[in-house]
């Protein structure tokens, strides 16, 4: 092959890799640009605080999804994030042993577990033996979905603190427990918030472990132990029925849970950022 | 990384001394119960996976004891009505709309992941992390709005008609474009795991040495014949694991594929027609199901969707840790 035909060849495939960035980009833009101009026209005051109304009725909103969705994630977290920092530290702490490789691998393949499987689990574990659906069922679900990421995400983040600080801290005669939370942990806290804030933003989105557990309501839930109306449940709801009337709601719903979602993401970011400069 | 196993616990000297200086019997305790709480938290990742495993098995099993392995595996009828339950159709679906997703998006996220590491300025590196970012944070049911109203409509009156006149011999493209199918789930499944593969492949081309890629240049090698003779052999098993996890994510998959498939019980061998797969039934029927059989089999399902993807991971895990870890373990 002549030089100026591999150079050829060379620069094709730079641009068609190149062209591969604007297939990924295409849906996104797309998407983006249709829940936004779609979405907009449906957003008022009343929609974030209404209940939703019967089709054939104008107004009305989705304010009880709302509170419902912050509320079963607000759970959810309460449970998830203990339990998944505090997974992370052990694994940074002492995840070279055996049993620590066994228990990264387990966190490392849970974390692929489909949702709508742990959906089932947790209709087994909760809806069952109480009879009835439950935002409760929904968060342990949601939970279960944001433990193994944030073990494996804290973990990394523990990792990266220097071993000197530690050791300063220890030869000082801080007792081990006292440094690891005090100096070690705490090292790492502004990362293990962002890890956090991304895996609430991850929970809101979550629409199958809902759909049998939280199932949905249509009027304010008052109780973590009565079925609780969602923002994805409701959007999925009103996206498959046939009324256009309910599709403008899932684009205007969509459009909400996108904004929160965002917000969450870029708090996070900025959260991590702002700490970041700040200890320079 | 590679000291993590001396920095987890204080040098033996250290270890000898902490006894002596500081002899407060408080502090052992205070210590022991810090690690027995550390060991609880760790412990609690395995019994969320046994509780996995328990639970399915606990829902699934009245249906899991009334049939035969084979006979629910295999089977192509599924009938609340009369307790009759096969999983094939739903299995049909899932595989063929998964490999769809990974035949479209493999070759794409490869290409962006060698863009970003291989071809592109060093300031674009950092931007293109943001799209992807965005990809990965749309939730999948917003995904199958987007895909109801937009995929769908351009399937149907535009991208399959196309494909009818043109491929329309092969028994893939033949039938009336409908738009829901198995085509528009594979599409959607497509851009949605795209952001995954894309960042662990580009995770795993970041462990290529430079040295590798400046040998093949200074040989001569154009940049392409570099990247293709160079750095993608050395890349190759950990972006195969890159593209299985993407299928492991594809095949679990279910708000966004429910909403564009079709749900109809089907198997066919056009990927025009509409199909259902196994999240999407269960996320169907799972919350009406009309008796414990029902949700047994609805729950067998999810035991069977669980392996599949158990097994996909574990493999794509194992792959892509032997690329990432193995060379910085070595070096260090």
């Amino acid at each position: 092959m002549s030089l100026a035909r591999r150079r050829f060849t060379s620069r094709a495939m730079t641009a068609l890799c190149g062209l591969a960035l604007l297939l990924a980009l295409l849906p996104l833009v797309s998407l983006l640009m249709l829940v936004i101009s779609r979405g907009a026209a449906g957003l008022s005051f009343d929609f974030l605080t209404q209940l939703p109304r019967p089709v054939g009725e104008s107004g009305g909103g989705v304010g009880n999804a709302i509170v419902g969705s912050l509320s079963i994630v607000a759970l959810a977290s309460l449970i998830g994030i203990p339990v998944g920092v505090g997974a992370g530290v052990y694994l940074a702490e002492n995840g070279d042993g055996r049993a620590g490789k066994l228990i990264r691998f387990t966190a490392e393949v849970l974390s692929g577990v489909p949702s709508i499987v742990v959906g089932i689990v947790a209709y087994g574990l909760f809806v069952v033996p109480m009879h009835h659906f439950s935002a409760l069922a929904g968060a342990v679900a949601l939970s279960v979905l944001m433990i193994p990421t944030l073990a494996r995400g804290t973990e990394e983040l523990v990792r990266l603190v220097p071993r000197t600080l530690r050791e300063a801290s220890l030869a000082l005669g801080i007792p081990e427990w006292k440094t690891a939370l005090r100096v070690v942990v705490r090292t790492a806290l502004p990362g293990i918030v962002t890890t956090a804030l991304l895996a609430i933003a991850r929970a809101l989105g979550e629409t199958a472990p809902l759909l049998f557990t939280a199932l949905n309501n249509q009027y304010w839930s008052h109780r973590p132990d009565e079925p609780t109306a969602s923002l994805t449940v409701q959007i999925f709801n009103d996206a498959v029925s046939p009324y256009d009337e309910l599709h403008a709601r899932a684009w205007s719903a969509a459009l909400v849970l996108l904004m929160l979602v965002g917000l969450l993401s870029i708090g996070a970011r900025l959260f991590a950022r702002l700490r970041a400069r700040g200890q320079r | 990384m590679s000291t993590s196993a001396e920095s987890a616990v204080a040098p033996p000297v250290l270890r000898e001394a902490l006894p002596q200086t500081g002899g407060v019997p408080g502090r052992r305790v205070a210590d022991r119960l810090w690690s027995a709480l550390l060991i609880a938290f760790g412990g609690a990742i395995l019994v969320v996976a046994g509780v996995i495993v328990f639970s399915l098995g606990h829902v699934a099993s009245p249906l899991l004891r009334a049939t035969h392995l084979i006979d629910f595996l295999l089977g192509t009828v599924w009938d609340p009505e009369r307790e009759r339950f096969g999983a094939l159709t739903y299995l049909y679906g899932t595989v063929v709309t998964s490999l769809l997703a990974l035949v479209i998006a493999a070759p794409v996220s490869i290409g962006l992941a060698l863009f970003v590491t291989e071809m592109s300025p060093p300031s674009l590196r950092s931007i293109v992390s943001f799209p992807l970012e965005l990809l990965a944070g749309i939730p999948s049911v917003v995904y199958g709005l987007w895909g109801l109203f937009v995929l769908v409509p351009l399937l149907r009156e535009t991208v399959e008609p196309f494909l009818a006149r043109t491929l329309g011999f092969l028994p893939l493209f033949k039938g009336p474009p409908i738009g829901l199918g198995f085509l528009a789930a594979g599409m959607i499944l497509a851009v949605m795991i795209l952001p995954t593969m894309t960042s662990i492949s580009i995770e795993v081309l970041k462990t290529v040495p430079g040295a590798q890629r400046e040998a093949a240049l200074a040989l001569g090698a154009t940049p392409w014949e570099a990247t293709r003779l160079a750095v993608l052999p050395y890349a190759r098993a950990g972006i195969l694991g890159a593209i299985i996890l993407g299928l492991g994510r594809a095949l679990g998959e279910t708000m966004a594929v429910t909403m564009v498939i079709g749900n109809t019980p089907r198997i066919s061998a056009s990927l025009f027609a509409p199909g259902y797969s196994l999240p999407s039934v269960i996320a169907n029927e799972f919350a009406e199901a009309s008796g414990a059989m029902h949700t047994g089999a609805l729950a067998a399902l999810g035991l069977l969707l669980f392996v599949v993807t158990l097994t996909f991971n574990s493999i794509a895990r194992l792959l892509v840790r032997v690329v990432t870890r193995g060379p910085e373990r070595s070096a260090a």
